[in-house]
């Protein structure tokens, strides 16, 4: 299914979307017109509100209701746009910055309006070098051009938008060690409660959303928020980025209305699997989610019918396994990652992830033994639930699926003293 | 020490509603003409934004692009998230140090290249993607992967 047209990735309709003078050709900034002149800030709160939109980071909460929660008590409030994205799979914020730049600053600019913010910042991940480049070009037009600064197109309004970059480290996607991050410090995450609409940037009141979030604002302000809710389902409206990554035929961004099957992601959008490879099994929203199997790809995708299919939506970071891959070594890849990225603060996290991962080792090198996969379950019991942040349970959901669906091919690892697969086991200096 | 970091540190300070916060724009823009922060310039980071040297190690020390040791001239970064290992990174990787004669996190000892893992790097649809100096290169066929050596690369 080729789509004619995209509210969200535009870039892939228009060329060069990524200058203003294209941007504005097609429509560009008057949504941001329309927000300043004919709305009220608690109205366009009430919009977003009825729009259904909920926060594309991960964890989906109704964006809306997240903004409704800034007290109001005349201290200084900031919007700080979560552009951190790293959670493996998952590559739309990087798209949408560097192919769409104008979008993600509109809705800023009308989300900043809405919730009384005066300074807005983009936390853009340290690696995307190019990201920061076209935001920071971008947001210097915008200036140029009056959608920022003082007494924003003749109104009361003005705001201040500065692009910080980070430095390499995935916990910072994490909201409250963002916020850390952004006060220059060490990106440890904090205690919640209070959470960053009470107590965010320096201490005031701060909304934290992600880039795709607010990026939604400009078509919701144009279209209306009875637009955005016809489609999808009533408790997950509108449209979503999913990134498919693995043996397809298209890897790519594609923008679908919330309940598409899955099945028609993967066999329409990105057009089916390459020649000769079959599903093993997917992993639908990001390396932090359960994996899903080849028998529930008629799974609509949205919020809740993949939580009833046992997995999340996640980021919407949908990796394809094919029927090559060793599921131990992806899930010592998987587990590797999170060793890497794990900030050290709490033990459960920063001890289990390096026992994971030793374990995980030498079973895919034929080397385990007869408990080791017991070990690895009591490992992970040891951390779920009991980490101070939310990476230390991520660090074991694909795990803990693999091993409920492919328990057989974990034991093999041992009793074969091999991979079954086959799969090359690399010796290089870090592994 | 140039005498426009102090120009920088004051320009950056006024940006953010407390000072602090300049403390990584400050960093990275070193960095970018210093190649890499040593101990030296971590203490004049420190003396220019009025903290304290082990303060400003612990910051730069807990980001990775934070450069502590001399890089070379490119920094090569292999993605190994899941689907670049599913796309070949592995050989990509090893096929690069077998090329360079050194392992992933050393520098060559010419100091043309440092050769680095990176996690997933957002770029999925890329696989398997590297980046030589923050520009991203991708997808790389391991029979081409040494064409990476050669790119041309802006400073970054
Ligand atoms: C370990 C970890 C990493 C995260 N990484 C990101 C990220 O890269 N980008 C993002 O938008 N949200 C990320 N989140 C979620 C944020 O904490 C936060 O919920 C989100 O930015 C809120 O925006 P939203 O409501 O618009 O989704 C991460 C959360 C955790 C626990
Ligand atoms: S769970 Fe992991 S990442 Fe989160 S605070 Fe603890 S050690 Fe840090
Ligand atoms: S795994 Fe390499 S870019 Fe995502």
């Amino acid at each position: 299914m080729s789509q004619a047209s995209h509210y969200l990735l535009r870039n892939h309709d228009i060329e060069n979307i990524d200058e203003m003078a294209v941007y504005r050709a097609h429509g560009g900034y008057e949504a941001l017109k329309k927000a300043l002149n004919q709305y009220e800030p608690d109205a366009l709160v009430e919009l977003v509100k009825k729009s259904g939109l909920r926060g594309r980071g991960g964890a989906g909460f109704p964006t809306g209701v997240k903004w409704g929660f800034l007290p109001k008590d005349g201290r200084p409030r900031y919007l700080v746009v979560n552009s951190d994205e790293a959670e493996p799979g998952t590559f739309k914020d990087r798209e949408l910055i560097e192919k769409n730049p104008h979008q993600l600053i509109e809705g800023m600019i009308i989300s900043s309006f809405a919730i009384g913010a005066n300074q807005a910042y983009i936390y853009c991940r340290g690696e995307f070098l190019f990201g920061y480049e076209t935001l920071v070009r971008a947001v210097r037009e915008a200036y140029e051009a009056g959608f920022i600064g003082k007494n924003i197109l003749g109104s009361q309004f003005s705001l201040d938008l500065f692009v910080y970059r980070g430095a390499g480290a995935y916990i910072c996607g994490e909201e409250s060690a963002l916020l850390e991050s952004l006060e220059g410090r060490r990106g440890n995450p904090r205690l919640k409660p209070p959470f960053p609409a009470v107590a965010g940037l320096y201490g005031m009141p701060t909304i934290v959303n992600n880039v795709e979030t607010i990026s939604n604002l400009p078509p919701i302000v144009t279209r209306g928020a009875e637009w955005y809710a016809s489609m999808g389902t009533e408790k997950s409206a509108g449209l979503k980025i999913m990134s498919v990554s693995g043996a397809v035929n298209r890897p790519g961004n594609y923008e679908i209305p919330l309940a598409t099957p899955l099945r028609s992601l993967i066999d329409d959008y990105a057009q089916g699997m390459k020649p000769g490879y079959r599903i093993k099994c997917i992993i639908p929203g990001g390396s932090s989610v359960p994996l899903l199997m080849p028998d529930q790809l008629d799974t609509p995708l949205d919020y809740e019918s993949i939580v009833k299919a046992g997995s999340m939506l996640g980021s919407g970071g949908c990796i394809v396994l094919d029927d090559t891959v060793c599921i131990v070594k992806a899930s010592h890849r998987l587990i590797k990652f999170y060793r890497e990225e794990s900030c050290g603060k709490c033990t459960p996290c920063r001890e289990g992830t390096y026992w994971m991962a030793d374990v995980l080792e030498r079973m895919e090198e034929g080397l385990g033994d007869a408990n080791d996969l017991s070990l690895l379950m009591d490992v992970a019991d040891n951390i779920s639930g009991k980490c101070f942040c939310p990476l230390g349970d991520a660090s074991i959901g694909f795990l803990v699926s693999a091993i409920k669906h492919f328990r057989d091919e974990f034991e093999a690892h041992v009793t074969e003293h091999r991979c079954p697969l086959g799969a090359k086991v690399y010796d290089t200096a870090n592994n | 020490m140039k005498p426009e970091y102090q120009v920088w540190a004051e320009e950056l300070k006024k940006e953010f509603p407390n000072a602090n916060s300049a403390l990584m724009p400050l960093l990275h823009r070193i960095q970018t003409e210093e190649g890499w922060l040593s101990s030296e310039v971590l203490d004049e980071v420190a003396h220019l934004m009025g903290l304290s040297t082990q303060y400003v190690e612990s910051v730069a020390s807990f980001y990775s692009l934070f450069y502590q040791r001399p890089v070379g001239k490119k920094v090569v970064h292999v993605c190994v998230g899941l689907s670049c290992m599913l796309a070949g990174s592995d050989e990509v990787m090893h096929r690069l140090e077998q090329k360079l004669g050194i392992s992933e996190g050393e520098t060559t000892p010419d100091g043309a290249f440092t050769l680095l893992e990176a996690e997933c790097l957002a770029a999925c649809d890329l696989a398997p993607v590297a980046q030589v100096n923050l520009r991203f290169q991708g997808p790389i066929h391991p029979d081409e992967a040494e064409a990476l050596l050669s790119e041309e690369v802006s400073k970054q």
